[in-house]
């Protein structure tokens, strides 16, 4: 291996508008035959860096050096031509094309379009690093993980050299992660350069070679994987020192708070999104849902919040105060309030249903609430006491109440709109992906919240995607994928595996025979 | 350092998307849009006419106000033409803001007007000898009012239930509601020699303080007064205002999103009928197939150049008015085609209309690198 780094930048600066700077003098090598991990909080200014790398943006100031030369890279056919190729957290695939189809799309190569012979190297790049994706299936039939793999493959047949893979591990169950780290590993050896942007620490620690870690767009250090640990890590990402524990409690009073029985679902397709699903949440417990992203997790949560069209099933609510009963089945959301169910709902889309962008956050406080009195004119005295009570409580970082929730930073609008939700005083609440886009600040803060509700009484329903923290948070987990249960687990003695595996099950839960090798071959 | 080996392609500059802008800078930028529209229409003129820039706004404030003098003895006949044409405008503007707001494109307001001074002039002319007057102009403002609800309700329940696009829908409903008019008015004039309405005596509205505008232009400041209120401060328009900006959020809060697109275009159906009443019971007596002039296609820019706040909605009507009028006596006066007035108006507003790029992005220049010569 030659001794020049594969890539160097020196005193990258990039800004948005004038308020934002995304990076700061940012100076970074990396080698061939090396992983790197560029490892930040949210927001640090990760993907940005990455990006003007790969061509999507033009840095304002600084210079990028590849092979020891300088270069510009304008544009991503420049990147492309010194061999950087990026694989990006949301896929860009066809669906209706085939694995190799999606693979050349876009080259412009000489000679005839020879479909066969690009299956061929297609299969070649696979033999090679042990890749597991079959080079005629379409992409609409394919996993996540598969499709991950596509990608890597199309950077690869392109002649890559650098490889940047953003949040890779974000969408891939345990199992697979590790079958991704086999393959980068064997590419590193190939004498590939590889550099993996991520947040979490022990993929950093167990796939790296070395690290360097990024501090609200500027450039902390660079330190040897081998020669460090995950609290000098947190702590440079930080930059400070931090416990990183959630302290959980025993279940106290539990009761059967929500009963949902044998619901089923389809979209607009038609295709069945909810498949007969049973179980009931109790008060004074979190219940985790764990599963492959888009198994079904948003349908459930909006079918219990009176937002999808149930086929069949029922669900009953239990409640607290009068000890009756109710059917919420096909009721809308008014209508499941005026039974007097306090049914709290904090969803992943924040600031496309949970909360109105455009809209100042005393204006978003009163999204629950407007209707209350019988003038005809908006009483705006009480949400505007809401929203200072929040942003005093939560530490909302604000200019004001009267600032569009857009302009906040994603934590800081998950904090108003969990805010919003548990003033209510819920019975039940629901969280889908609570922490997605925060820091690791308002992470924790947001899972003490969680507990405290739980103290409270609350019963908890928490859609989550980093399963150390459904294990570390929760008490029982729930594990769904295609639109079923496929098991119910006590996150106190259960592994990351074994959700792992009941994550890729396409059986539901009560058939426990199932049959070794899946019928359906490709 | 050598510059002859130098094959770094450096962009001499790009655009960025700005944060949010101030208030008042934004203003500034728009004002200043306008000044500059003004600045280019006046040397345009000047070079098409020979006439000074000074002498043509001179003309053009003539053309529109009468001269000041005039105006000091009393004699306000123009600048009550030119309120009453703003109020109309802005009338308009107003009845198509509540469903801009809503985010449902409603390009029908000159149907809807048409229809509700269709009504207007059915009334005077069935029932105009029949009831009282008093009485009659009620039922002319309780029939304008529900045709122009009807012809804004058609297409918002299309929308609600089967997700017709609303823009090309809004549009051919203008094109069904004038040739209705244009069948009322053959119907009524056969046999008569002239396909125009003569003005009808029954069912005028009130003169006030013998000007015949005033009324008109008291309604529609009303209207303004009440627009702004209703999308600010009630609760319909709180609804209005998250239909618009999340359908998602609506439904997620419980809000009836087909109630509120009907609900909201009824409304804005209802007011197109009052200006199309004003137009007919209360200025012309008649109606021709070229009523509202187009105004409810201008309108939609007026409500889109004030931002959809009703107070800056009339002074844009004003502005509009200002150029549209100015410019024909300009025109007139120089003996240029009767297509002058549209190139100013447009020149004007292409201008207020291109500043909004620069209100959201800026233009930047890189910094040049240290050492590296330019």
């Amino acid at each position: 291996m030659d001794k020049t780094p594969a890539i160097e930048l020196k005193n990258i600066t990039k800004t948005f508008g004038t308020k934002v700077i995304a990076n700061k003098n940012v100076c970074l090598t990396a080698n061939h035959g090396e992983i790197l991990s560029i490892l930040g909080e949210n927001g640090s200014g990760k993907t940005t860096l990455m990006n003007m790398i790969s061509g999507i943006y033009f840095p304002d100031e600084g210079q990028i050096f590849i092979g020891g030369k300088e270069v510009t890279i304008a544009s991503p056919k420049d990147a492309f031509a010194y061999k950087i190729g990026m694989i990006h957290q949301h896929f860009k695939l066809v669906d209706v094309f085939s694995a190799t189809e999606n693979i050349v799309l876009g080259l412009e190569e000489e000679g005839k379009y020879n479909l066969k012979a690009a299956e061929q190297k297609v299969e070649d790049i696979c033999q090679k690093y042990g890749f597991d994706v079959n080079p005629k299936k379409k992409i609409y039939t394919m996993s996540v993980s598969e499709k991950q793999t596509v990608e890597i493959i199309k950077v690869l047949y392109r002649g890559a050299d650098i490889l940047i893979l953003d949040e890779p591990t974000a969408v891939l169950t345990p199992q697979e992660t590790e079958k991704l780290f086999a393959v980068l590993r064997r590419m590193r050896d190939d004498g590939k350069c590889i550099i993996i942007i991520t947040h979490k620490l022990h993929e950093v620690l167990s796939l790296s070679d070395r690290v360097s870690v990024l501090r609200k767009g500027e450039y902390v250090g660079t330190v040897n994987t081998c020669e460090t640990n995950e609290s000098q890590l947190t702590e440079m990402m930080v930059g400070k020192k931090m416990e990183l524990n959630i302290q959980r409690t025993e279940p106290k009073d539990v009761a059967d708070r929500l009963e949902v029985q044998h619901i089923s679902c389809v979209d607009r397709q038609g295709t069945t999104v909810l498949d007969d699903v049973s179980f009931t949440a109790r008060s004074g417990e979190i219940l985790g849902i764990a599963g492959i992203a888009g198994s079904g997790q948003r349908e459930l949560l909006e079918s219990i919040a009176g937002l999808q069209y149930l086929t069949q099933g029922d669900i009953h609510y239990h409640n607290p105060k009068t000890g009756q009963t109710d059917d919420l089945r096909n009721k809308t959301p008014v209508q499941i309030r005026e039974l007097g169910v306090r049914l709290s709902f904090v969803p992943e889309d924040r600031l496309g249903m949970g909360l109105v962008g455009n809209m100042d956050i005393v204006d978003n406080m009163m999204l629950r609430s407007y209707r209350r009195g019988k003038s005809a004119f908006l009483e705006r005295k009480k949400p505007k006491d809401l929203a200072e009570k929040i942003i005093r409580d939560l530490e909302v970082v604000t200019p004001g109440a009267d600032t569009p929730v857009r302009r906040l930073s994603g934590g800081n609008v998950q904090k108003v709109l969990v805010g919003r939700e548990i003033a209510s005083s819920p019975t039940v609440l629901m969280v889908a992906y609570p922490v997605r886009g925060l820091d690791i600040n308002s992470s924790y803060l947001i899972y003490n919240l969680l507990n405290e509700q739980k103290e409270k009484g609350v019963a908890v329903i928490f859609v989550g995607e980093d399963l150390d923290v459904l294990l570390d948070l929760c008490d029982r987990i729930m594990v769904i994928g295609s639109g079923r249960i496929t098991g119910m687990v006590d996150a106190r003695t259960a592994t990351k595996e074994e959700i792992g595996l009941l994550m890729t099950k396409t059986e539901a839960m009560p058939q426990e025979t199932t049959p070794e090798g899946g019928s359906d071959n490709g | 350092m050598a510059d002859t080996v130098k094959k770094n392609r450096e962009p001499l500059m790009h655009i960025v998307k700005r944060d949010d802008i101030t208030g008042w800078k934004a203003w500034a930028i728009r004002i200043g849009a306008i000044l500059l529209g003004l600045l280019l229409t006046g040397v345009i003129s000047g070079l098409l006419t020979g006439a000074s820039f000074g002498e043509v706004y001179s003309i053009m404030f003539k053309g529109v106000f009468g001269k000041f003098s005039m105006i000091f003895q009393g004699k306000t006949t123009m600048l009550w033409r030119f309120l009453q044409q703003t109020a109309i405008l802005l009338c308009l503007a107003l009845a198509v803001t509540p469903a801009f707001k809503m985010r449902f494109w409603n390009c029908g307001a000159e149907g809807q007007a048409l229809m509700g001074g269709l009504a207007a002039m059915i009334c005077m002319i069935e029932i105009g000898d029949k009831v009282p007057n008093g009485v009659l102009i009620l039922i002319i403002l309780a029939s304008s009012l529900l045709a122009g609800a009807i012809w804004g309700l058609i297409p918002a329940i299309f929308h609600a239930l089967y997700k017709t696009n609303e823009t090309l829908f809004t549009l051919m409903m203008n094109y069904v509601a004038t040739q209705l008019v244009a069948y009322y008015v053959v119907l009524t004039t056969a046999g008569a020699g002239s396909n125009i309405i003569k003005p009808v005596e029954h069912g005028n509205l009130p003169i006030l303080l013998g000007e015949k505008y005033l009324l008109n232009v008291l309604v529609v400041t009303f209207l303004m007064v009440a627009v702004f209120i209703y999308l600010k401060y009630s609760k319909h328009g709180y609804e209005i205002a998250v239909v618009g900006e999340s359908q998602n959020t609506a439904r997620y809060v419980g809000i009836n999103v087909k109630k509120v697109i009907i609900r909201t275009m009824m409304i804005s159906g209802a007011i197109c009928g009052i200006a199309g009443m004003l137009m007919v019971a209360g200025t012309d007596h008649s109606i021709n197939t070229n009523t509202m002039g187009g105004q409810g296609f201008t309108a939609i820019m007026i409500s889109w150049m004030g931002q959809f706040n009703p107070f800056i909605m009339a002074a844009m009507s004003g502005l509009v008015t200002f150029l549209k009028t100015g410019a024909a006596k300009v025109a007139d006066t120089f003996f240029l085609n009767s297509s002058y007035a549209d190139i100013v108006s447009g020149i004007v507003i292409l201008f207020l209309v291109g500043c909004e790029f620069f209100i959201k992005f800026s233009v930047k220049f890189r910094h040049g690198k240290k050492g590296g010569k330019v």
